[in-house]
């Protein structure tokens, strides 16, 4: 997988290279907004239903503790073994030794961002297990050698002919056959095989829910259940936050998880797995990598509540215009945005700034994150620890000052609007990232200030 | 009612004519306004781009300035917001802090004057923009994500405006990319949000795009012509005060 040293701004000007594309990207996308759109306007209770939610994120996260215990303890009298990890190199680690425990080399996997957050398929590689992503989008990004753009749509940059092109490499599809149809039933023969074959597999969790030790994984594709049923060790992974309360819970969760998505009333497979089949083995590991660190940072905390709907994704318009791959990290647009910098700070620093804080992520969040204020406040926090650069910090001070001088602030006004008027060229250049596809505006002969000293206050 | 008009630092210096639009529209609807000489800006720039403390100095000529006065209004819902939620460090439920004094032109005129009726004529198609500190952050009109019942300040206002044809738009509340220094630091995703958002106007066959905000007008103006459009930006007071 690529590694990348470019910021976002700089991934996004490369993907607008190909303005067609973009617009192609950009209305896909907002197809799937309009689908959400005219789902959740069929339901009066909406709005009751997201304060419900976040609510009930606020004890689980207000009472994690107690939630995880009790969780841990019905889990295993249901006869799941439960691990923790610290970190993303502990997750994988477990895993692995699990793996080797069971002499297993090739493993299925249904689709979980955790393990993308954790880099288990590369990972795993370097020990020599080979890790077959059974979501057919996840499939599609793993055989281009490419991490998904979105976290429900992995494979949403990708137009049907390429799939072709890619099917027809790997999977012996007949050449320039893009017929959606036809590649899909290409997919799930070659899944099937997986599926038989294939002694452990891999989910994620959507939900656990900590009053019954049960965990509760969605999907469209079945794929999910057809790996954890015919395998002889079901690993789930899931990030601590990912519990709710009670059972009776899971139906708002479920009410507002694919409305939100993809505009479905619901996904097509929402699982419960609780106890593990005669003879088979089950386990879920529970992963901290960053969590509690982000749990104490008051002003970022409710960014737990997530449930990787992907909503604010879809309605972004920057992520919209830019590709997810713009985000160079696991979780892309709005919400990966404000979880990236608790994982490294220098990292992605950039991403906080990928916004124009427009605000209609928050608004579309099934459980209220305050995603653009959180956009605002992590711009405070990276310009506080210097991790801006240095020409934008001398800028923002002589601004500053500027702005905090009605003379000094005239003046420059004066010489900015003479020089806009009398050498246009200092202003109209290819350093000035404005003028590069935008006039600059036309100067008028006076400012409104000079303009009201003549006219109301000598009159 | 004394009412202190703030004129955000770049429609001070680059569009006289909408501070002017504003000061004689509050005259016309009989209001006592005046506008305090020793004023810059909000200090949102600064503050949006991480730098909140380097805005300290405008804050404080803010308070000094505007301290004397009943209410505060000014043309711009992306300054007006700033200032309500960023002004000072006073309690914002305190009847003490003055950002709570600050409104947003339209609603000014819609909810303190409550505007009923006006003389404005302006025979044309125009479509609206709607910014989205105004609309989200102020809530200047129903926002598209919401299931709530549908309203627009704005909206009410130019629907007495003689004469006048809004058009309708594929997307009634997408931002224009403009976004403070986004629009240079994500230079190219702003222009195309840009370009995007005056299509849709475009499509609908606006001769005018207005808006309770400048800078998103402004950004919007500098693609229209650079695409040598004849489409032209008009702030919402230049509407409301015409004719």
């Amino acid at each position: 997988m690529e590694v990348t040293t470019k910021d976002h701004a700089e991934l996004a000007e490369n993907f607008n290279r190909d303005e067609d594309r973009v617009d192609w990207h950009d209305e896909t996308l907002w197809w799937v907004r309009q689908k959400r759109d005219k789902m959740v306007h069929q339901l009066p209770e909406w709005e009751e239903l997201r304060e419900a939610a976040s609510a009930i994120k606020n004890n689980v996260l207000g009472n994690l503790h107690n939630y995880l215990q009790q969780f841990e303890a019905n889990a295993r009298a249901n006869g799941i073994t439960v691990h923790w990890a610290a970190d993303a190199e502990e997750h994988n680690q477990i895993i692995h030794r699990l793996l080797n425990e069971h002499k297993v080399t090739r493993m299925v996997k249904s689709k979980s961002m955790l393990t993308e957050e954790c880099g288990l398929n590369e990972y795993l590689h370097e020990q020599g297990i080979e890790v077959i992503d059974s979501d057919l989008g996840e499939r599609i990004v793993q055989l281009a050698k490419e991490p998904p753009s979105h976290i429900v749509l992995p494979c949403i940059h990708k137009k049907k002919e390429e799939i072709g092109e890619l099917f027809h490499q790997y999977l012996g599809t007949p050449l320039d056959v893009s017929d959606p149809q036809v590649l899909t039933e290409a997919a799930r023969g070659h899944l099937r095989e997986i599926f038989i074959t294939r002694k452990a597999a891999l989910t994620g969790v959507n939900f656990a829910i900590a009053e019954t030790g049960e965990f509760v994984v969605c999907t469209n594709e079945g794929n999910a259940d057809m790996g954890a049923h015919l395998a002889d060790i079901h690993i789930a992974s899931m990030g601590i936050e990912k519990l709710i309360p009670e059972k009776k819970h899971l139906g708002i969760f479920l009410r507002l998880l694919t409305r939100s998505a993809t505009g479905q009333p619901i996904t097509t497979y929402s699982s419960h797995f609780k106890t593990p089949r005669k003879g088979q083995q089950m386990h879920i590991v529970l992963v901290d990598n960053g969590r509690t660190v982000q749990l104490g940072r008051e002003d970022f905390r409710n960014s737990l509540k997530c449930i990787r709907c992907g909503a604010c994704m879809n309605t972004c318009p920057v992520y919209r215009r830019s590709g997810g791959h713009s985000y160079h990290n696991a979780v892309a647009g709005p919400i990966g945005s404000i979880l990236a910098p608790n994982l490294d700070m220098e990292k992605y620093k950039d991403l906080p700034f990928a916004s124009t804080l427009c605000g209609s992520c928050t608004n579309v969040c099934p459980v209220k994150i305050d995603i653009h204020d959180q956009l605002y406040k992590w711009r405070q926090v990276l310009v506080k620890k210097g991790l801006v650069p240095t020409g934008k910090t001398i800028g923002m001070k002589v601004m500053g000052a500027t702005l905090s001088s009605p003379t000094i602030y005239r003046l420059a006004g004066k010489i900015g609007r003479w020089t806009l008027k009398h050498a246009p060229f200092a202003v109209n250049n290819n350093f000035n990232p404005w003028y590069k596809q935008r006039d600059m505006p036309e100067p008028p002969e006076q400012s409104f200030s000079e303009w009201y000293k003549e006219n109301r206050i000598k009159k | 009612m004394r009412v202190g008009l703030f004129i955000p630092c770049y429609v001070d210096q680059f569009y006289p004519g909408v501070a002017i639009a504003t000061l004689q529209l509050l005259e016309k609807l009989g209001v006592d306004v005046v506008y305090p000489q020793n004023q810059t800006c909000c200090g949102q720039p600064m503050a949006n781009s991480g730098f909140q403390d380097l805005s300290k100095g405008c804050s404080d000529l803010f308070l000094k300035n505007f301290n004397e006065f009943d209410y505060i209004v000014s043309p711009s819902g992306s300054c007006v917001l700033y200032l309500r939620e960023h002004l000072s460090e006073t309690d914002h439920h305190s009847p003490d802090y003055l950002g709570n004094k600050v409104y947003e032109l339209t609603s000014f005129l819609t909810d303190v004057l409550k505007v009923e009726n006006l003389t404005a004529s302006f025979p044309h198609k125009v479509g609206m923009h709607i910014s989205c500190h105004g609309q989200r952050g102020l809530h200047l009109s129903s926002m598209s994500e919401l299931v709530a019942p549908g309203f627009s300040k704005p909206g009410s206002l130019l629907n007495m405006v003689k004469d006048i044809e809004m058009i309708e738009l594929n997307r009634v509340d997408e931002c224009c990319g403009f976004g403070g220094t986004f629009c240079v630091t994500e230079e190219a995703v702003s222009v195309k949000m840009g370009k995007d958002r005056i299509a849709d106007h475009l499509l609908h066959g606006a001769e005018y795009i207005t808006g309770a905000d400048m800078s998103c007008l402004m950004h919007l103006e500098g693609i229209l012509k650079r695409q040598g459009s004849k489409v032209k930006v008009i702030h919402i007071a230049e509407i409301l005060n015409a004719g």
